[in-house]
């Protein structure tokens, strides 16, 4: 939601409160109410975060920290485990929010429909949402155990033998990737959900005179109404699915060996290990990759949404 | 298939339809919460087996009492610290934010361009936690529930102020040249005007936030360090050493703390939705 | 280098028993002055292991007993790395606990005691601490910690019912050990010959980290070269051997099936119930074990991790933890906290864990002997404690020199995903960062 929005929608810039004030240059959006906020955000996370920059280039132990210069750098690209975690991240990042694109808009195009036990079904599906990743990772780590879990238990009645899902080196990443689809896809679904049942009612009509058939309608209609929910469910989730830590931290704790290490699980690894200098570099390829991922996207997808 | 309920509005109903939904929603999303209650109301040898088996006895007072009894009620400590941590972040960043994005959607300047990077860098970049330690302790919050909630609201603003800035969009700006013409200054208007007509979107950050205030779990762990300050997050990690062949327990505890997300999901449910269609999406 | 309690274990014991008076005395002593005053309160930060907690509880309890005058709260951390950080956290912004247990070796002094710890050398108990335990809490010529808890062994845990039912030896090189296993695994019923529980990666290691007494056997000077950046896992054949071992196991299908997602709950429970044969791991566990399953006290035997020569075989041994004050405590909170630290390095210090639990090993305090009923893991440690070059060190607590993701390696080669050589060799990068981070000569 946060970025489409961004859009910019230049109204007047001398707004008529403005000249309704007269004289004086007066304007009743005080510069002043930004000021608890700009405060307390430089204090605890500018000035970190700078700090964090510097930190980036020294060998720092907490108690004193050594210049190095961009060693830290270096040695974190030499790091095997990276080039895993790189892969991985955004591997992972691109399949969860794949498939809450394609999954949401399922489910919301299902829970828009008249269909039984609607509201119940919307609140099933967004309720592991609300549920923490501690609590959840820990559930699906026993619900996934590959002898004694419930869910080879039940694969194994329909004669399927199911794979170690978080043990097997091959399943691990996709296995955390299910869970956290299995936890975000009502985020995703609701966001569509709030798109689909603004789409003006009377297009529908229209479509429905026309003699579109619903396959049609959905292509023509919704499709591209949604488009501003589609853009807000691919950046979160690429966000989230980029930086994403807690559920894998709870889940194999990137194991197992380094096969389901992703670039914030290295930085947390190299943050225990003590290494906190090339911890924090590690923080700053994070945010570079972020930044250069996620910026250019959300730039294209708001200017393909002009263009339509 | 739906898609035909949806354009059509053709009469009747899918049944067929529903009633695959509903068996695969059954299985997908209420089995694990099944699972985590039949557990945790097991005794400690059955729970072992980690199996959907129905309870031999039923032990929800026991397993209850257990484990807000473990560590000295800790439990019981960190729900009120959890509950104070929540409340008082959630309603400063309400504040705060709401502020912050009304003039950042109003007032255009210069400076906008640098403000919304600032604003995205918050949503972006991942926060470094020794500096920021290193921070509070110059300013004496270190390891204090102020220190933290600071946090928690620093760290949680950039989301917010997006969703309000947005939904300030949809407030007509009539109402303030109204309102200044009434002669309100910039206070009054924002406070008696503006802050009222957010009220869906404030609903939609209170759950979102709180939530996540509710199930944070890293940066209690950094800048509340201590058991007499634990949050309910920390409890679960704690145990799960400490009751590493109590599965019962463990889920007890998963169960616990997973009641506070769940009132406020059912108070707050179509609420959640209306926000959203009005705020977020349509901007 | 080498570990051997045995050269002076019959000393100890004739002195002690005899001065068993004169060592409490002695750290009595510094509790009759000063004291009587008003009541202090001290605050101990321990890890948040059952077993850990168990024993500060009981440690304060009869503390406070002996010193009405002071209380100690607990406070409790996570333990394992997570646990690490924070004590490292604390320590660095000046907010540590008056008290606090932690690592002794290459993690003790990656605290940078000097800067942040108060020494406890002009203490009067501080000739009773033993010797290999004192290295290990020593930072420059300054001491700075008294043990926790007793010595763990790494080594093999076997069920003793299997053996008997096999009629198999206890094996003294690694030839044998896989000879037995084969036979266990022939015999069939289930029984796993080797039990790994890589659901809690840190019992990967033993294998390699337990296997260190062969190492330094079959190259004494490794450990000098290790910290010197001269030898190096995959180069040193003896050195390699852990991680083949490793490897050999997984190759020859002696693990359990679960080995994967297995913990250790999971691992203790096979071999007490003899579901599982050989379980490598720290005897650290062996008191969960017997909580859970209390026929595990007599069904369960300890040897130690086989190598090439028969005649060399022995055992790696861990050093307790530490307990420390750091700079920050001052005044009375210092005198109370000394006075704690005298009292847990005193024989009643011992009297008082060894009620809270089963003893992990000998006690690393004058005076101190476990007790009878010990189980006969930790019984069957003592001859090699008590042989000449029976035992040694384990390499983390002769070097500073340790990798944080040896665990992370171990389970890949464990599991097939790597091979042994190239672990080594992954691990031999993984210890440079340490190295360097130490700012270590020759790195």
């Amino acid at each position: 939601m946060t970025i489409t929005s961004a859009r910019p929608k230049s109204r007047t810039d001398s707004t008529p409160a403005a000249q309704a004030a007269g004289k004086r240059f007066y304007t009743p959006y005080s510069f002043w109410f930004y000021l608890p906020t700009a405060l307390l955000y430089s204090v605890l996370f500018l000035i970190p975060t700078f700090a964090s920059f510097y930190y980036s280039l020294t060998r720092w132990t907490l108690f004193d920290s050594t210049f190095i210069g961009l060693d830290n750098f270096v040695m974190f690209f030499q790091e095997p485990a990276l080039v895993k975690g790189f892969t991985n991240t955004l591997v992972f990042a691109v399949v969860t929010s794949g498939s809450k694109v394609v999954l949401g808009l399922l489910l919301a195009v299902l829970l828009t429909s008249r269909i039984i036990g609607r509201g119940y079904l919307r609140s099933v599906v967004f309720f592991p949402v609300l549920v923490s990743s501690i609590g959840v990772g820990l559930t699906f780590q026993v619900l996934m155990n590959p002898e004694r879990g419930l869910i080879n238990g039940a694969l194994g009645v329909i004669g399927i033998d199911g794979p170690g899902w978080l043990t097997d080196p091959s399943w691990a990443l996709m296995s955390i990737a299910l869970i956290d689809v299995w936890k975000g896809v009502g985020l995703a679904t609701l966001i569509y959900i709030a798109g689909i049942v603004s789409i003006p009612r009377e297009y529908m009509e229209a479509a429905r005179v026309d003699g579109a058939g619903s396959w049609e309608s959905f292509r023509r209609i919704v499709l591209p109404l949604c488009k501003p929910a589609t853009v807000t469910v691919i950046i979160l989730s690429l966000i989230g699915g980029l930086r994403s830590f807690e559920l894998i931290w709870a889940t194999t704790r990137g194991g197992p060996g380094f096969t389901s290490d992703v670039i914030a699980s290295v930085i947390y690894k190299q943050y225990q290990a003590g290494f906190y200098g090339l911890s924090t570099a590690g923080n700053v390829i994070l945010f570079l990759v972020v930044t250069a991922i996620v910026l250019p996207l959300n730039w294209f997808l708001n200017r393909r949404e002009v263009d339509l | 298939m739906s898609t035909a309920e949806l354009v059509n509005h053709k009469p009747g109903r899918n049944y067929l339809l529903s009633a695959i939904a509903i068996v695969s929603s059954v299985v997908v999303f209420v089995i694990p919460f099944v699972f985590i209650v039949l557990t945790a109301v097991k005794d400690r040898q059955q729970s072992a087996d980690l199996d959907f088996a129905w309870p031999h006895q039923f032990r929800i007072v026991q397993n209850f009492v257990e484990v807000l009894e473990a560590r000295d009620y800790m439990l019981v400590i960190a729900f009120i610290n959890s509950t104070i941590l929540t409340v008082a972040s959630v309603t400063g960043m309400v504040v705060l934010a709401a502020m912050a994005g009304f003039v950042l959607q109003r007032r255009k300047s210069r400076w906008n361009p640098f403000i919304n990077f600032l604003v995205l860098s918050g949503l972006i970049i991942p926060p470094a936690v020794v500096p920021t330690i290193w921070v509070l302790q110059q300013l004496g919050l270190f390891r204090t529930m102020p220190g933290l909630i600071l946090i928690e609201i620093a760290f949680g603003l950039s989301f917010c102020i997006l969703l309000f800035r947005a939904f300030v969009a949809t407030i007509p700006r009539e109402l303030d040249e109204a309102a200044i013409i009434d002669g309100a200054g910039p206070l009054r208007l924002f406070f008696r005007v503006i802050f009222p007509l957010l009220r869906s979107v404030i609903i939609t950050v209170v759950v979102v936030q709180s939530v996540n205030v509710f199930n944070d779990f890293v940066n209690p762990l950094y800048f509340l360090p201590g058991d007499q300050n634990a949050t309910v997050q920390l409890t679960l990690y704690n145990f799960q050493s400490q009751f590493s062949t109590q599965y019962n327990l463990l889920f007890m505890n998963i169960l616990l703390i997973t009641i506070p997300p769940l009132i406020m999901f059912l108070f707050f449910n179509r609420r959640i939705v209306a926000g959203m269609t009005s705020g977020a999406i349509k901007g | 280098m080498t570990f051997r309690p045995g050269t002076r274990g019959p000393a100890v014991l004739a002195v002690c028993s005899l001065a068993l008076t004169a060592c409490s005395a002695g750290s009595l002593g510094s509790s009759d002055d000063s004291g009587g005053g008003g009541s202090i309160e001290i605050t101990y930060l321990i890890g948040n292991q059952e077993q850990d907690l168990k024993e500060a509880q009981q440690l304060s309890k009869d503390f406070t007993a002996k010193n009405p005058g002071i209380t100690i709260n607990l406070e409790t951390r996570p333990s394992g790395s997570e646990g690490d950080n924070i004590v490292k956290t604390r320590l660095s912004t000046g907010d540590m606990t008056d008290v606090f247990a932690y690592n002794t070796g290459s993690l003790f002094q990656a605290i940078a005691p000097d800067k942040n710890l108060t020494s406890i050398n002009d203490e009067p108990y501080i000739g009773d601490l033993d010797e290999n335990f004192r290295k290990t809490v020593t930072s420059g010529d300054k001491v700075y910690g008294v043990p926790s808890g007793g010595f763990m062994g790494g080594a093999v845990l076997y069920s003793i019912p299997v053996y008997t039912k096999l009629g198999l030896q206890v094996p003294k090189t690694w030839a044998e050990f896989i000879a037995n296993n084969a036979k266990i695994k022939a015999a069939g019923g289930g029984v796993a010959p080797v039990i790994q529980t890589y659901g809690e990666t840190w019992t990967s290691q033993l294998f390699v980290l337990g296997d260190f007494h062969n190492v330094a056997a079959a190259e004494p000077d490794f450990a000098d070269k290790y910290t010197k950046n001269q030898a190096k896992y995959a180069s040193s054949p003896a050195a390699l051997k852990g991680f083949e071992h490793t490897q050999q196991v997984h190759d020859l299908g002696y693990q359990n099936k679960d080995f994967a997602s297995a913990k250790l709950p999971d691992g203790l429970k096979m071999l007490a119930t003899g579901k599982g044969a050989h379980y490598p791991i720290l005897s650290g566990v062996v008191n969960d074990m017997i909580a859970t399953n209390p026929n595990a006290a007599k069904d369960v035997g300890l040897f130690a991790l086989p190598g090439d020569d028969a005649t060399k075989n022995g055992l790696t041994v861990w050093t307790p933890g530490g307990i420390y004050i750091p700079n920050t405590t001052t005044g009375d909170k210092l005198e109370a906290a000394k006075k704690f630290l005298g009292f847990v390095a005193s024989p009643d210090g011992c009297k008082s864990l060894a009620s809270a639990g089963v003893p992990t090993g000998p006690y690393a305090v004058k005076g101190c002997e476990l007790p009878a009923d010990v189980p006969q893991a930790i019984k069957d440690m003592q001859p090699y404690l008590d042989k000449e070059g029976g035992s040694s060190l384990a390499l983390e607590f002769l070097s500073p020199v340790k990798g944080p993701s040896l665990e992370q390696i171990t389970v890949e080669v464990g599991s097939g995903i790597r091979k042994a050589k190239d672990g080594a060799a992954r691990y031999d990068e993984d210890v440079k960062k340490q190295a360097q981070q130490l700012g270590l000569a020759g790195w």
